[in-house]
This record gives structure tokens, C-alpha cells and sequence, in this order.
């Protein structure tokens, strides 16, 4: 072979595996991304039973009751509109009423959020960002919400860092 | 008198460097050794310098002096000895100064044991060095200084955030920040490279040591993060997929690539032009880390702008340095000589594919990490890109990667045999397919996928063997001689062995735990017996216990397995007053590679107390593949053929022999 055919050899294979990576990723991103929502969101944007995203916004105070065998339900509330959430598992260390949640689930036929997932990534000060930002939007941010970004543990890279996910039993 | 004299250090070390950015880069111009030269007492300078401001600050935390803000947030009185001195790195203005400490230590190497390199290379290699210190240096006194004052002191601090109080902060970012700073070095020797418009096969040389180290530290410290995410969280997950895992991942994978396209240059003296590409991009990923966990970009792009000093000047950082290097790339690459000719199937092609395949799945998980950033900032909307996407997209691009491992050391430089190759990683292919078959039998009716895994990691395993078998002629020649040519094989050599070994091993370790994890969740009340993968266990009670600065409750289990004891466990809930926060203290039970693992929920009121019990076979493999490619790496780094300059006695005292005979 000649140093010419070998080099588009060589372009050939990158291009190749360049494709494929591209195809794999255009694949996974149209499947596997799922979109953050508030309740007010969820109500305007009708998002059908079974679709997946992740719910945020604050536990309603009083509304956390729970059943047998680990089961717990719960209401979010953004100001302007709740939603019911049932959940089984064990709930993470800093899930309290009146505080910011974030859970991943779908909702189910009867419009009860079902969430396999519930992180918790706040102290008694600081509460999940997307949450701030959307209750910020609607007007129902109060000050004592304040946020404290730095707080998030220091050295790089604990994965406890950024999100502390509990997964239920519905896995 | 303390914080204000590690300050000043600081400002200091900020002048040395930039003298050092400077300076060297005349006396190279205008050949001037003694200016050159400067940059090697600089460089020492710092290094001290840097050093006694890190001194300084441990000191802060070490005696509790809350009248430093930054002890006053992270530390309190009662913390035992070893955290507070974690605790320093254990936020943001510690772990910068933790990271120019470390940059400057490499600074400080360099320049220590550089004498063998030439004078205007190390000149150009110290001066970079010093630009990226200068620029941090200047980070942390302009927005993340430690040592900043509070006018009242208060009594007592706020602690450090209970999930750091844990052995795993004295050692995990440590270790990952030797391993990301030490890829500075990679890059100030390929843009050094590229301003002298000169490179060779003694550059490559001199470089894979480097790399190598920073490597191996790496690796040791993203398995040890990862086996502190999974011990610490207590839902038993090892891996995230987290934007600031990724963050981590990403300079490995692009750190590998470089480590055996550096081979390739070394050897043949081909592939210049792509490993120094790999060299800037390699930092640029380190960098690119930095400023994603630094910048608070992460938690949101809004976070990003309603604190903008930090974040704006760290993507400063970013883009200067980037664009920078890339820029002079682009300009000088051409200036860079091609080298050797290879055909497609040599070792150099295994190389490149290995190169190919790393560099892309790096490429996918830049893409899954910054996507959602990047549409927030576009249109506002707020995604997650979870595990799924990364399952569908590295799994995919690593089975082809894992495939061709074993044939790489098999095949020759230049123009191998890809037949040959396979006659000889028959035994691997057997192994494989016997475990593939012994796995199917076992676990009949189950995964489909999982079985062929493990015959893709056995593969792996055994394809190093062989490997390993065919160099020492195993079975072939006599024992005793196949063991001496065992002790006769370059350390490198066994290093490829265990590195290539070691991803198996971890192959298997991941495949058994996602596949054949069994778990419990549930409420127990004293004596209630769960049951999880032939063991049982029993909850003996809960008590109370009193901690330096927390409470915790505690429950014990007695572990049987057939009616058998045994063990003890005893997970627990703590509760750390200051902050007002709880962590969840897992309990562990290791038996051979696997584990079992409990963690607690909450307690409710009638004295039952939620638990969640996991069995994860062979789940230690995971962290066990990691440590053998860092053992393999150490090996490689301690072949003499590695230290430049050395002399090679056995050459030398052949030459004086064959000189005396004649």
C-alpha cells in the first residue's frame, strides 16, 4: 500500500467510528433525556400518563403520609398548582416537608406522579436549584429560601457532591 | 499573623511564576543559559512558597482559629484531628490552593529532575508551567482567597458538611488532583514542543513517565471516589454517570489514549502531530473539570450568573488556555515532521484504533455531560441526560475496544500478522467461550447479555495471559527457563499485562453487580429476619450512641448464612447537630469479592426502622481492576528503559567485555 492509501485507510476507519458514535448519540439523546417540570408546567404542557421527567418543586407541608411496607405519598406544590406523588422506598436523609424535592418517575392513568427516584440535594438552607429558578419565575421565592451554592462539598468529584439519588424499590 | 503570612506567600509565589513565565522564554530566545536557568530556581521557589501557604492554612484549621472565614465555614472544634486537616481541601478556596500546591509540586519536579532534558526545552516546559500557575494564582487572590478575615470571630465554626467527615476526603482529592495537575506537565511539553517547532522520539521519551504518573493517580482516583460514593450515599450505586464523574472520566479516557499514542511516538517516531493534540487535549479535559465543578455551572447556568466572578474567570482560564494551545497547534503542528510508515494491521494500528475508540467515547461523554448546558443557555429549557444515554453510547464503542486489547501486544511494529495473532489468543477465545457457556448453564433463563459480557472480560484476562505465555514460552521450553525469561521481561511489558488484565477484571466486577445484585427494602422492627442471597439476618436491636460532634443510632444484625453465624453488622444513622444534617453510615460485610451492605432509613414510631439490605456479588472487582492498571502502570514507570539518561550498566559493562576480548 502506498503512505496515500494508507492514510485514507485510516480516515476511513475514524469516519466510520465517528459515524457511529454520532448515530449512537443522536439515538440516546432522542430516547434517554427527560425533561424537568414544575406541577404548573405539568399542567399546562399535558404530559401524557407514562412519559418520564422529573418533577420538582416543594413538599406541601402536611401532606406526607405513609402506608405499609415503605410506601409514602406526598403533594408538590410550586404555589400555583400541586401534584400528587407516590413513592416506595426508603426517602433520602434531607426529604422534609416544606422543603425542595426533585423526583424522576411518570405519571400514572390517574394523574398520580409516580416516582421510582426521589434526590434530595439540600440542607435546611439550600434547595435544589432547579427548583429556586422555577419558583423565582413564578413569584414565590421568599428570602429565607436562600440559596447556598458553595455548600455543595468541596473537593471535585464526590459523586455526593452533586446529587444524593435514593432509588425505590421499583427499579 | 498566621493567615496573613500564607497570604502574603501566595502573592509571592504569584511573582515567581510570573517571572517565570517570562524570563526563560528570553534566555531561550536569545540562548542566554543563565536566563534559562532561571526558570529552574523559580520553579523551586514556588514550589517552597506555595508550599508554606498550604502549611499556613492546614495550620488555620489545625487549631481552629475561626477568625479565617474559611475555618469558620468548614471546621469546627470538636472535629477529630484528621478531618480538620481534610477539611481544608474540603471546599472551594482549599481544594484551589490544594490544586496550584500540586501544580507547583510538579513545577517543582521538573525542574528537581530535569537536568537531563535540554536546557531551552525545560526553559520553554517551566515557563508554560508557570503560565497555567500564574493564571490560578491569580483565581484564587482575586476570588477564592482562604484566607480572608472575619471582623468578629465567632465562638464556633459550622462544621464541614457531614458527608465529607470521611477517610475518603484525605485521600480521594488528592489523588484525583495529582492525577488531573498532572497532565500540566503533558501539555507545557507538547506546547513547549510546538513554540521550539522541534520534536522527537526522546521527547515522547521523556513525557510517558509523567503521563504515567499522572495516570496512575488518576485512575487510583476515580476508583477511589467511586468506592466512596458507593459506601458513603448508602443505596449501594458505585457509578453515576454524574456531571462531575464525567468530569473525571473524561481526561482518563483521553489520558489512556495518550499514554499509548506517546508509545507509538517513542517507538517509531510516528504519530507526532496527534499526540500532541492529545497532550492539550487531554489538560483542556482537566481544565474543563476544574471549571465545571468550580464554577457552580453545574447546579445550574443561573447559579452560574448570579455568582459570575468565579465562573467567568475560571472559563476565562479555560478559553485562553484552550484556544491558545489549540491556536498554536493549528499554526505549528505542520512545522512537526511526519514519522514512520505503518500498514493498517501492526501494533501501531491497534494503537491508533485503541486512540480512536478512547477519543470518541471521551467525545460521547462531552457530549452527554455538556448537552443540557448547553441548551439551557440556548433555549431555557431544563433536561437531565441520565445512565441510559451513556449506556447506549459508551457500552457500544468500549465492546470493539475490549476486543482488540489482546491482539495489540500480540501484533508486530511495523506490519503484523492478524492471523497469527489469533492462533495465538486461541486459549483466550476458548476460556471465553467456556465461560460464556459455564455462566449461560448457570443462570439459565436469565440475562442474555450479561453471560457474553463476562466471555468478552474473560477474553480480556486471559488474551493478557497468553500474551504473557507466548513472551516467557510457556510449556514449550522447560519451567525453569520459561521463569527466567519471566524475570528477564522488560517491567513494562508485565505492566501492559496487568493494566490490560486489570480492565477484565473490573469488566467482570461490573457485569456480576448490575446483573446479580440482590436487594431488600423494607421495615424491621428487633428481631425480624430478612432474608437476601442465602444469608440472613436478624436485627439484634437499635441503641443510641454519642459521637465527637454527632449522635448516631445504631442497629445490629446478626448475619447467618445456612443456619450458620457469620458476622456482626452494625449500619447507623448519624446525626450531626451543628449543621442539623443526618448521614447515613452503611455497613459492610465483604466475603471474598463480594459484599453484603446495609444501609438504614428512618425509624418510625412504633420502634420499627426502614433498611434496605443489598447482596452484590464479586462487586470488590470493580475497584480491584482499577488498583491492577495502577499497579500495571507502576510497573511500566519503574523500567529502566523509562529513565532517560540512565546508564544501562548491562550495555556497558557487554561493550567493556567485548572490548577486553579483543
Amino acid at each position: 500500500m502506498t503512505r496515500k492509501q494508507r492514510r485514507l485507510t485510516l480516515i476511513g476507519c475514524a469516519l466510520a467510528v465517528l459515524a457511529i458514535a454520532a448515530g449512537l448519540v443522536l439515538n440516546a439523546l432522542r430516547d434517554s433525556i427527560v425533561f424537568f417540570s414544575t406541577p404548573s408546567m405539568v399542567a399546562e404542557k399535558h404530559i401524557g400518563p407514562g412519559k418520564r421527567f422529573r418533577l420538582g418543586g416543594l413538599v406541601e407541608t402536611g401532606s406526607v403520609k405513609r402506608g405499609d411496607n415503605l410506601a409514602v405519598t406526598f403533594t408538590v406544590a410550586d404555589g400555583s398548582a400541586t401534584l400528587p406523588v407516590a413513592f416506595k422506598g426508603i426517602l433520602p436523609d434531607l426529604f422534609r416537608e416544606g422543603q425542595g424535592v426533585v423526583a424522576e418517575g411518570a405519571l400514572d392513568t390517574s394523574g398520580v406522579f409516580r416516582a421510582d427516584t426521589v434526590l434530595a440535594k439540600h440542607d435546611e438552607t439550600y434547595m435544589p436549584k432547579e427548583v429556586a429558578d422555577a419558583l423565582k419565575k413564578q413569584g414565590h421565592w421568599k428570602d429565607d429560601y436562600r440559596a447556598k451554592p458553595n455548600e455543595t462539598p468541596g473537593a471535585n468529584a464526590t459523586p455526593s457532591a452533586s446529587v444524593a439519588p435514593t432509588q425505590g424499590a421499583m427499579r | 499573623m498566621i493567615a496573613e503570612s500564607g497570604h502574603y506567600a501566595l502573592v509571592l509565589a504569584l511573582g515567581l511564576a510570573l517571572i517565570q513565565s517570562v524570563v526563560p522564554l528570553l534566555g531561550a530566545r536569545w540562548r542566554d543559559a543563565a536566563l534559562m536557568n532561571v526558570a529552574r530556581s523559580t520553579a523551586l521557589a514556588q514550589l517552597l512558597f506555595v508550599a508554606a501557604s498550604f502549611a499556613a492554612l492546614v495550620t488555620l484549621h489545625v487549631t481552629s482559629d475561626f477568625s479565617v472565614l474559611n475555618v469558620y465555614e468548614n471546621s469546627h472544634s470538636l472535629k477529630p484531628l484528621l478531618y480538620k486537616i481534610t477539611g481544608v481541601w474540603g471546599n472551594h478556596e482549599g481544594s484551589m490552593l490544594l490544586w496550584v500546591s500540586i501544580l507547583a509540586l510538579f513545577g517543582g519536579l521538573v525542574a528537581a529532575f530535569g537536568s537531563n532534558l535540554p536546557l531551552s526545552l525545560r526553559a520553554h516546559v517551566l515557563a508554560v508551567q508557570a503560565w497555567v500557575a500564574s493564571a490560578f494564582y491569580l483565581f484564587i487572590l482575586i476570588t477564592s482567597n482562604p484566607f480572608l478575615r472575619i471582623a468578629n470571630p465567632p465562638i464556633e465554626g459550622r462544621d464541614l458538611n457531614p458527608v465529607l467527615q470521611d477517610i475518603g476526603l484525605a485521600v480521594h482529592p488528592p489523588m484525583l488532583y495529582l492525577g488531573y495537575v498532572g497532565f500540566s506537565i503533558s501539555f507545557s511539553f507538547a506546547v513547549a514542543a510546538l513554540l521550539e517547532g522541534r520534536i522527537d522520539a526522546a521527547w515522547a521519551r521523556w513525557v510517558r513517565p509523567w503521563t504515567l504518573v499522572a495516570w496512575i493517580f488518576l485512575t487510583l482516583g476515580i476508583a477511589m471516589g467511586s468506592y466512596w460514593a458507593y459506601y458513603e450515599l448508602g443505596w449501594g450505586g458505585w457509578w453515576f454517570w454524574d456531571p462531575v464523574e464525567n468530569a473525571s472520566l473524561m481526561p482518563w479516557l483521553a489520558g489512556t489514549a495518550l499514554l499509548h499514542s506517546a508509545l507509538v511516538m517513542e517507538k517509531r517516531n510516528a504519530l507526532k502531530v496527534w499526540t500532541v493534540l492529545l497532550a492539550i487535549l487531554t489538560f483542556s479535559l482537566s481544565l474543563l473539570g476544574t471549571f465545571l465543578v468550580r464554577s457552580g455551572v453545574l447546579t445550574s447556568v443561573h447559579a452560574f450568573a448570579t455568582d459570575p466572578t468565579r465562573g467567568v474567570f475560571i472559563l476565562l482560564i479555560l478559553c485562553v488556555f484552550i484556544g491558545g494551545s489549540l491556536s498554536l497547534y493549528a499554526w505549528r503542528a505542520s512545522a512537526l515532521k511526519q514519522g514512520g510508515l505503518f500498514a493498517p494491521i501492526s501494533r501501531e494500528g491497534a494503537l491508533v484504533l485503541n486512540n480512536l475508540l478512547l477519543t470518541t467515547a471521551c467525545a460521547t461523554v462531552f457530549v452527554g455531560t455538556l448537552y443540557p448546558l448547553a441548551l439551557e443557555v440556548l433555549t431555557g429549557e431544563k433536561i437531565s441526560v441520565g445512565a441510559p444515554f451513556f449506556n447506549f453510547t459508551f457500552a457500544p464503542l468500549f465492546v470493539p475496544l475490549l476486543i482488540a486489547v489482546p491482539f495489540g501486544p500480540l501484533l508486530a511494529w511495523k506490519r503484523g500478522d492478524l492471523v497469527g495473532a489469533a492462533q495465538r489468543l486461541l486459549a483466550a477465545g476458548i476460556a471465553a467461550l467456556l465461560a460464556i457457556a459455564l455462566v449461560l448453564a448457570w443462570t439459565y433463563g436469565g440475562a442474555t447479555l450479561a453471560p457474553l459480557a463476562i466471555g468478552l472480560a474473560v477474553f480480556v484476562v486471559a488474551g493478557a495471559l497468553c500474551d504473557l505465555a507466548e513472551r516467557i514460552a510457556l510449556f514449550r521450553v522447560p519451567l525453569p527457563i520459561s521463569l527466567r525469561r519471566a524475570r528477564g521481561l522488560p517491567r513494562a511489558t508485565w505492566g501492559t499485562v496487568f493494566a490490560h488484565a486489570g480492565l477484565g477484571v473490573a469488566l467482570i466486577g461490573i457485569v456480576c453487580e448490575t446483573t446479580w445484585n440482590s436487594e431488600y427494602i423494607g421495615a424491621m422492627k428487633p428481631d425480624d429476619v430478612a432474608k437476601v442471597a442465602r444469608y440472613e439476618l436478624r436485627l439484634d436491636g437499635l441503641t443510641q450512641r454519642q459521637g465527637p460532634n454527632f449522635r448516631e443510632l445504631l442497629a445490629q444484625f446478626n448475619v447467618s448464612r445456612d443456619g450458620d453465624k457469620v458476622s456482626v453488622m452494625t449500619p447507623s444513622k448519624r446525626n450531626f447537630t451543628t449543621r442539623g444534617a443526618a448521614t447515613t453510615e452503611a455497613a459492610l460485610l465483604t466475603r471474598g469479592a463480594s459484599q453484603l451492605y446495609i444501609s438504614l432509613g428512618d425509624a418510625s414510631a412504633d420502634g420499627a426502622i426502614a433498611v434496605r439490605i443489598y447482596h452484590k456479588p464479586l462487586v470488590l472487582l470493580i475497584w480491584w481492576g482499577p488498583v491492577l492498571m495502577a499497579f500495571g502502570g507502576v510497573l511500566s514507570l519503574s523500567d529502566r528503559r523509562l529513565r532517560v539518561g540512565a546508564p544501562k550498566p548491562a550495555k556497558a559493562a557487554a561493550a567493556r567485555a567485548l572490548q577486553a576480548a579483543e
